[in-house]
């Protein structure tokens, strides 16, 4: 057989993701979509709780939230998410039963939170210490004005990183298979390689990878799209709207009223 | 201007002192200002001048010494409750860019002294009118020029009806052409009978609202008194060398 021709239909054999095509709408997706969100709601309150200790005058707040971005950032997420899934199976076991769901979406926060941690701690400290001085200076503790001044300003700034992160999130929900999964538990990827498997072609797997493109590549331009507006919002026309109210001297010169 | 000037009070530093490390910046420092008073602390860079400011409503805390409000010391207050009884204007406005310029000034009002919504908006929409500023409510502070934003802070700053006002170089960030309408809205609230400590380079500005200025070298105050004798017959001869240098 024309070799081209049997590379062509080990990706592209339309039977094949025919076959996987209703499978993945009514169980890959929606299970994907379970453990990506979950964790990324998880992940980023957890990263916000980092990014606050990472930048606390206490160092028993800032070490233990260090280290703790070390070891997630550090190890490998397949690692993260065995040791996690696997070594607190049988705690997780009396809890919620033999679903790895739950481990799985732990794993995944935990390693989420720790890259979500630096960005939102980078994007805290790039606020201007002059705003935390504003706001203290009108009565604000140093914690409401953290909540109301400070962390709006830093996480907006920070808004494309996170998104990125998320991409990354939806992409490693993939890594629970190794947790084992029953047939309706199976996500994108799960189910294109149980396809590829047993029909011993890829066009199923290919298949996973274009569901996995169609929710990360939009993502990708909402980060461009948040990007482009900050950028936009932050850049001022002040020159046009100066008037000349400036020039009077608006108390005494009755200038108020207008 | 219209202050409600019964809350008005003296204010007294007694020997501040505050040292940064092994760097001293505050060497004893003393100020007077009387009930309704304006005074307006000169001195060159780095004298201590907006670091003294900062100690008298705690957002550093000095080594040593005391501040006073009416007699009272403040060192004893909640820091927090004690700065929303003080005022204070920056050279960078340090408006909030992610709000509007209406709820720059309502925020305080609604999360700390906690006056109901259209309260807090009636209360800072006639504060903006007096700073001539009504028509700017809804606009982000970074769609107005220098002289706009520095106008919402003081609105910002009065609307929590201080006792006292503090201003660290109001104007030093302005275009020339802007610094006039801020100035001209601190001489009103001095005339209203604000209790106020103007850090400021604007010499004129001095002699002509202040009714005490003075003189700061080397974290003191080192010469002090009305306009007209630290203007035409200073003392100290580091005074009379800066003035050479200033006016």
């Amino acid at each position: 057989m024309d070799p081209l021709r049997t590379l062509w239909e080990t990706f592209f054999d339309w039977e094949s993701m025919r076959e996987a095509l209703p499978e993945m709408l009514t169980v890959g997706l929606p299970n994907t979509l379970i453990l990506a969100v979950s964790a990324a709601l998880l992940g980023s309150v957890l990263g916000m709780l980092l990014a606050i200790a990472g930048i606390s005058r206490t160092r028993w707040l800032r070490w233990p939230a260090r280290v703790y971005t070390d070891v997630f950032r550090g190890l490998p997420a397949a690692a993260t998410i065995l040791l996690i899934g696997v070594g607190l199976a049988p705690l997780g076991m009396q809890v919620w039963g033999p679903n790895p769901y739950p481990l799985g979406i732990l794993a995944l926060s935990l390693i989420a939170a720790a890259y979500i941690g630096e960005i939102f701690r980078s994007g805290i400290q790039s606020v201007e210490a002059a705003q935390l001085e504003g706001a203290r200076a009108l009565g604000f503790s140093w914690g409401e004005a953290m909540r109301m001044v400070i962390i709006p300003q830093g996480v907006r700034r920070v808004l494309p990183a996170w998104v990125n992160q998320l991409i990354a999130l939806i992409k490693d929900s993939s890594l629970v298979y190794f947790l084992g999964l029953v047939a309706s538990q199976r996500e994108l990827f799960r189910i294109g390689q149980d396809y590829a498997a047993t029909t011993g072609n890829e066009s199923a797997l290919l298949l996973a990878g274009l569901f996995y493109l169609a929710l990360t590549v939009p993502l990708t331009h909402v980060v461009n799209a948040i990007d482009a507006r900050l950028r936009h919002g932050r850049a001022a026309k002040p020159a046009d709207e100066i008037d000349d109210a400036d020039l009077a001297l608006p108390g005494a010169a009755g200038g108020s009223g207008r | 201007m219209t202050v409600d000037i019964s809350t008005s009070v003296s204010l007294a530093v007694r020997d501040v002192h505050l040292a940064f490390g092994s760097h001293r910046v505050l060497r004893g420092a003393d100020l007077d200002v009387a009930r309704g008073g304006t005074a307006c602390v000169i001195g060159p860079s780095g004298s201590g001048k907006s670091t003294l400011l900062r100690t008298i409503n705690r957002l550093i805390e000095p080594d040593r010494g005391d501040v006073l409000l009416d007699g009272r010391s403040v060192l004893a207050d909640d820091p927090d409750a004690l700065r929303q009884r003080i005022g204070m204007v920056f050279q960078q406005f340090n408006l909030f860019p992610h709000m509007s310029v209406l709820r720059n000034v309502t925020l305080a009002l609604r999360r700390i002294k906690k006056l109901p919504e259209e309260e807090a908006v009636a209360l800072a929409r006639s504060q903006l009118e007096l700073v001539g500023l009504a028509g700017k409510a809804d606009a982000r502070p970074g769609h107005l020029s220098g002289g706009q934003q520095q106008r919402v802070a003081i609105a910002r700053a009065l609307a929590l009806q201080p006792q006292v006002m503090l201003f660290d170089e109001a104007t030093s960030a302005l275009d020339p052409e802007l610094v006039k309408g801020v100035l001209g809205v601190m001489a009103d609230l001095a005339a209203a009978g604000m209790t106020m400590v103007v850090v400021t380079h604007e010499m004129g500005f001095a002699r002509e609202v202040a009714d005490t200025v003075a003189f700061m070298d080397h974290g003191v105050v080192l010469e002090s008194g009305e306009p007209a004798a630290v203007f035409e017959a200073a003392e100290h001869p580091r005074l009379r060398r800066f003035l050479a240098q200033v006016l």
